[in-house]
């Protein structure tokens, strides 16, 4: 891909955050560098069959930014279309055999014959062999245009990829804004692609650490609203909230289980940071570690089967594992100085961590196969990274000047995309489950 | 920004100088109306080395005025140079058994959130460690760590981690 290609794609996505919804506080998603083997891919505006006028931002545009972001397509910019069919019968793979184009999506949005909300009909083709991909029908309710869209992004990356998208889910990240008594905290949870931003919960006082339930319903986090740290659970959708531990010394890092029954977290009551397992339903506390060390951050292997912690027990923090029903820890990462706040990928085979070397930290993949670091980002301060539930890309948290800013990269690398907020600090992504 | 920090700093010098200048003058007689009242004698400065005396919080000649503790990057050893500072508090508390003191530890931005939580409150610790073997009871101290979630500048450079590299001895009781 050519620079001006990257500046032109760049305008194309500023333009489309223009025209949509309101832009306070909205994150900006800017590629900061692309893949040159991404798929050519055309995605024909969606013809609009309902009776209200056509939205602001139209699905393809949204289908077309979902897919761009991943970095493995790049979608045909819609003023070079020579022809914009609808459906198959339209179609002149000629046309777009010319325009070196690989795929091409065709469809249209109507009203389904309940009256309520809309039908995305859509269908797939390979321009080479004129085969049809895919065809299908997305039903979204009223209001739900834009998640219709991600769901149709999902379903094409899926059927080129062979791996779910993870388009349709949703991030939870920490604001920080202001200084001295004017600071304020803010859990915020948005589209995976920035839109929709809501906050979860507003303090003066810090706020770190959110964590999803499985079912994407619930945000468990660390607030220090009462002058020391507790962690909350709380229903996004709702609000409604519920202590689940607020007792001296810290209460931090929660981690629900993939089953969601149990959460891992770490407490500070036995005179240090310890590892606990609380059964979710009963509320009883299992120690799992027992160290004078810094034992924090546990998350679990997407089998339930593992819990992987931060720990110095070795004298620099690392990863170590452990099972949840106790046993003796085992060191993971074996190479850096500085290997912290561990993502498990959803194969279960590789952990992102914040590497440090120096007064550098970047996020790196440990391969547990390999037992082998790919460094991924170029950082100075980088931490937090958090894995697409499909595995794709991780989200992590980065600095820029002196601001805190979110980016996401492929976990290949090659891949990388910022995403800036109006104003203040953005800190502690962390991607959600696809919400089915 | 280095240039910026030496001003801060030099700023803070001065005013540190002044303070030190003016800060423990005694107060002025009242003014005499005639002469049927005798001058209220002036209280003696304190000793600065009194640490169960109140009034050296504000005496910046005191050890007991100065409230913060640095440490050094992932340490939490209390230095040579702070210990005096941590032994006048537990003096303090020591003489005054209503004395309830809150030991705030903070961490720079390097390295990950809840690590540092984990970092602030062991250097919480080291300083509550050395308060209670110098006559503080336990049940007089806490320890609150907030890790990097409070700092006193945001200024990635090694002047401003080490600012942030703290503990704050706060007291909730005197």
């Amino acid at each position: 891909m050519t620079v001006t290609d990257n500046v032109k794609k760049i305008l194309f996505f500023c333009m489309a955050l223009m025209a949509s919804g309101p832009a306070l506080a909205q994150l900006e998603i800017q590629i900061i560098s692309g893949n040159p083997s991404a798929l050519p891919i055309a995605i024909v505006p969606f013809q609009w069959a309902e009776a209200g006028p056509a939205p602001s931002t139209p699905v393809d545009e949204i289908i077309a930014g979902d897919l761009y972001r991943s970095g493995l397509f790049d979608p045909m910019d819609k003023s070079d279309m020579a022809e914009r069919p609808v459906d198959e019968e339209s179609i002149r793979f000629g046309t777009w055999r010319l325009l070196k184009v690989d795929y091409i999506v065709v469809g249209r949005v109507q009203t389904p014959s309940d009256g309520s909300g809309h039908e995305l009909v859509y269908q797939l083709f390979d321009v080479h062999t004129q085969e049809r991909l895919l065809s299908q029908v997305t039903v979204v309710g009223a209001g739900d245009l834009r998640f219709g869209a991600h769901r149709v992004a999902d379903a094409i990356y899926e059927a080129l990829t062979g791996v779910p998208g993870a388009f349709s889910t949703r991030i939870a990240y920490i604001t920080a804004a202001g200084l001295g008594p004017e600071q304020r905290y803010e859990l915020v949870v948005a589209d995976a692609d920035g839109f929709g931003p809501q906050t979860v919960v507003g303090s003066p006082e810090p706020l770190l650490s959110p964590a999803w339930s499985p079912d994407g319903k619930k945000l468990a986090y660390v607030s220090f609203e009462k002058g020391n740290s507790a962690i909350y659970s709380q229903d996004v959708a709702t609000g409604a909230r519920e202590l689940i531990s607020g007792g001296a010394g810290i209460n931090g890092a929660p981690s629900f289980s993939p089953d969601g029954k149990k959460m891992a977290l770490t407490l500070s009551r036995t005179g240090n940071p310890e590892i606990f397992v609380r059964d979710m339903a009963t509320g009883k506390m299992t120690q799992l570690t027992n160290h004078w060390a810094i034992d924090t951050e546990p998350t679990w292997s997407p089998d339930g089967n593992t819990i992987y912690f931060t720990s110095d027990r070795g004298g620099k923090p690392q990863i170590y594992r452990v099972p949840p029903t106790g046993g003796t820890p085992e060191r993971v990462t074996l190479e850096g100085n500085y290997n912290a706040r561990a993502s498990v990928a959803p194969d279960g085979r590789r952990i992102a961590v914040a590497h440090g070397r120096g007064n550098e930290y970047r996020i790196a993949v440990w391969d547990m196969e390999t037992e082998r670091f790919t460094i991924i980002t170029p950082g100075v301060l980088d931490e937090s990274p958090s894995f697409a539930p499909n595995g794709s890309m991780v989200l992590y948290a980065t600095r820029e000047g002196n601001r805190g800013v979110l980016s996401a990269v492929s976990a290949d690398g090659n891949v990388r995309q910022r995403l800036i907020l109006s104003d203040g600090d953005v800190r502690e992504p962390a991607w959600s489950p696809v919400i089915r | 920004m280095k240039t910026a920090w030496r001003l801060t700093l030099a700023m803070i010098i001065a005013l540190t100088l002044v303070a030190c200048k003016t800060a423990p003058k005694a107060p002025e007689p009242a003014p005499v109306e005639k002469d049927t009242t005798p001058v209220v004698e002036t209280q003696a400065a304190p000793n600065p080395h009194d640490y169960a005396d109140p009034r050296n919080f504000d005496n910046p000649e005191s050890l007991l005025s100065k409230r913060v503790i640095y440490f050094d990057f992932d340490k939490s050893t209390v230095l040579p140079e702070y210990r005096g500072i941590v032994s006048a508090h537990a003096a303090y508390a020591a003489a005054h058994s209503s004395a309830r003191i809150t030991l705030e530890g903070h961490a720079d931005e390097r390295g990950t959130r809840e690590y540092n939580l984990g970092l602030g409150e062991r250097r919480g610790n080291a300083v509550m460690g050395l308060m209670t073997a110098q006559g503080a009871r336990a049940d007089q101290v806490v320890v609150v760590s907030y890790g990097e979630e409070r700092p006193t500048c945001r200024v990635s450079d090694e002047a401003c981690w080490a600012l942030n590299r703290r503990v704050e001895v706060v007291y909730t009781a005197r």
